[in-house]
């Protein structure tokens, strides 16, 4: 029984560590940065967080990276080029508050759009890459995520770069309605026709990826790698149990679930991501 | 036309009465044979398939089904499919695709199936995996937005040469209940949410996404079938004889082209 609750208490501070920034504790006479674990609840120092590149050493609890994060975890130093930064979705539509709500996520995340996208090297071999942000506004996916995230796979196209994408994202923006619907299938055409070119493409799917980012390009990797105990799903579990109206099983909608029912390819620790994609892309050297 | 309300174009396209893809589909087409199952791990009543001829020329067809009962309904899901669903349509149109049929497909879903057996064989992969591959199937598709078209469910059989839209029928990102409740946490403010989602067939029009709208009679689209069936019917032929003559790769870069271009500004 007892089990039972931590189990159940494990997963509710998981979830609501989705919606809590990491609190950091300052102990001022000292300047030590604490951070504290949401699914152990142990506090870390900073730096040992920093080290183990944004997972907790006690538990394994992945935290959330930052677009540029993930960049300097995995490529060559210094190799990232970005395209595309200054995209925004202003002036694209009328919807109350959005443009609003927009510029206070470009504030608070110094991004302009849920994504970044551009080149990069790893282990010398250059790649196009797309990695999402899901501190602006959820990822979620509007016209001009789904325009860059095109436009990138157009790239490694024309180029015969293999392209690596980073999903992290709660589904279409539903702010702009039906245009970011239509983003699904425009970056699934894209890849379509990079797929019968003969482009490699691998997708790492990241805390949280459902919706309609991952009814499209999340899973239509040639590869798909999952980071540990994200959340990854079509509908909302909210939505679901309204729906059948019974309780889910408690690693419903994890990478572990999707892995256990066929979807993922692998489920891979964060310390070994970059080890992981070289060797994905040495196997590929030869597509073009 | 326009003053009609976004919200009673809604109630309209939920109309029990309003015709199903079972009613329009011996209207259209001749000689329908039924294909089922999605040969890896059932049948999906929510997805109708099979070959017909339309005007003697063998097509597949793909079509959404509701129900009008309750009955009807159980049977169909509501019209929500599942992913056997899904790969049930993939499967015939690879098969359409082999035989250079050219495919209808209509949609009327309100989404797809939220539940966990859908989510456990992987709704999210079925619907992406027809997006891509439709996306550049060799061989023409024509999609008709029956009622009701939503969210991914509805897109993943919407990847057409071209869209046609019954004039009272909607097509959104999701629900206007949805919308409301995620947006204002109420769901009574569904008219307002309704006009914001612009779901209506002229507003799909406007945004280049829909390419023809299927005019429905003064008497209602019930009272009148045939009027709409027959000016579908001349636009299936015409679009038919068009598409027909493209060559393959013309074909595919316009169908590319019709879908890269929506929202192609930075």
């Amino acid at each position: 029984m007892n089990q039972h609750f931590d189990k159940r208490r494990e997963r509710l501070n998981l979830f609501q560590a989705l919606f809590t920034k990491p609190k950091t504790i300052k102990i001022t006479e000292k300047e030590l940065d604490f951070v504290v674990c949401p699914k152990c609840n142990k506090a870390i120092e900073s730096s040992e967080i920093k080290k183990h590149i944004s997972v907790c050493p006690q538990c394994d609890y992945h935290f959330p990276l930052t677009a540029f994060q993930r960049i300097d975890s995995i490529f060559d130093n210094g190799s990232f080029y970005e395209v595309y930064a200054k995209a925004t979705s202003t002036g694209l539509n009328n919807f109350p508050d959005y443009l609003n709500k927009l510029t206070r996520y470009q504030k608070e995340t110094s991004l302009n759009e849920a994504v970044v996208v551009g080149t990069a090297r790893l282990n010398d071999i250059k790649v196009a890459v797309a990695i999402m942000d899901s501190r602006f506004m959820m990822g979620s996916m509007g016209q001009i995520v789904g325009e860059k995230i095109t436009r990138i796979i157009e790239l490694a196209h024309r180029r015969k770069y293999p392209l690596i994408i980073f999903t992290a994202s709660g589904g279409a923006r539903m702010q702009e309605g039906i245009m970011s619907l239509m983003q699904m299938a425009k970056t699934s055409a894209a890849l379509e026709r990079f797929n019968q070119a003969g482009g490699f493409y691998l997708t790492v799917l990241t805390h949280p990826t459902t919706g309609g980012v991952s009814a499209s390009f999340a899973m239509l990797g040639d590869i798909i790698i999952a980071e540990p105990q994200a959340l990854i799903g079509f509908a909302g579990r909210r939505v679901i149990e309204k729906t059948v109206k019974e309780q889910l099983p408690d690693n419903f909608q994890t990478s572990e679930f999707l892995y256990e029912k066929g979807f993922i390819d692998q489920i891979v620790h964060r310390k070994d991501l970059r080890n992981k994609l070289y060797q994905c892309l040495l196997f590929h050297k030869e597509s073009k | 036309m326009n003053q009609i309300s976004a919200w009673e174009r809604v109630t309209i396209a939920r109309n029990p009465n309003r015709p199903k893809s079972l009613d329009i589909i011996p209207l259209l087409f001749d000689h329908f044979f039924e294909c089922a199952g999605d040969r890896h791990y059932g049948d999906d009543k929510a997805l109708i398939g099979g070959i017909a001829f339309f005007e003697g020329t063998p097509v597949t067809v793909l079509a959404q089904s509701k129900g009008r009962t309750l009955d009807e309904n159980m049977k169909c899901n509501f019209g929500m499919l599942h992913p056997e669903g899904y790969r049930k349509a993939l499967r015939l149109a690879q098969q359409a695709e082999k035989f250079k049929r050219p495919i209808i497909t209509i949609v009327d879903t309100a989404g797809a199936y939220p539940g966990q057996m859908a989510e456990e064989r992987g709704q999210a992969e079925a619907i992406a995996k027809n997006l891509q591959f439709f996306s550049q199937i060799k061989t023409p598709v024509i999609t008709i937005v029956l009622s009701e078209g939503g969210s991914g469910g509805a897109l993943a059989l919407s990847v057409a040469d071209r869209i046609y839209m019954f004039e009272n029928a909607v097509y959104s990102i999701l629900s206007p209940e949805g919308f409301a409740s995620i947006l204002w946490k109420d769901d009574s403010r569904v008219k307002e949410a309704a006009e914001l989602l612009e779901c209506t067939s002229y507003d799909l029009q406007n945004k280049g996404i829909v390419d023809w709208i299927v005019p429905e009679s003064n008497k209602g689209f019930e009272n009148d079938i045939s009027y709409s069936i027959s000016l579908i019917k001349d636009q299936i032929r015409n679009d038919l004889v068009k598409l027909n003559k493209l060559k393959l790769n013309q074909l595919l870069d316009l169908r590319y082209e019709k879908f890269r271009k929506i929202g192609s500004k930075l």
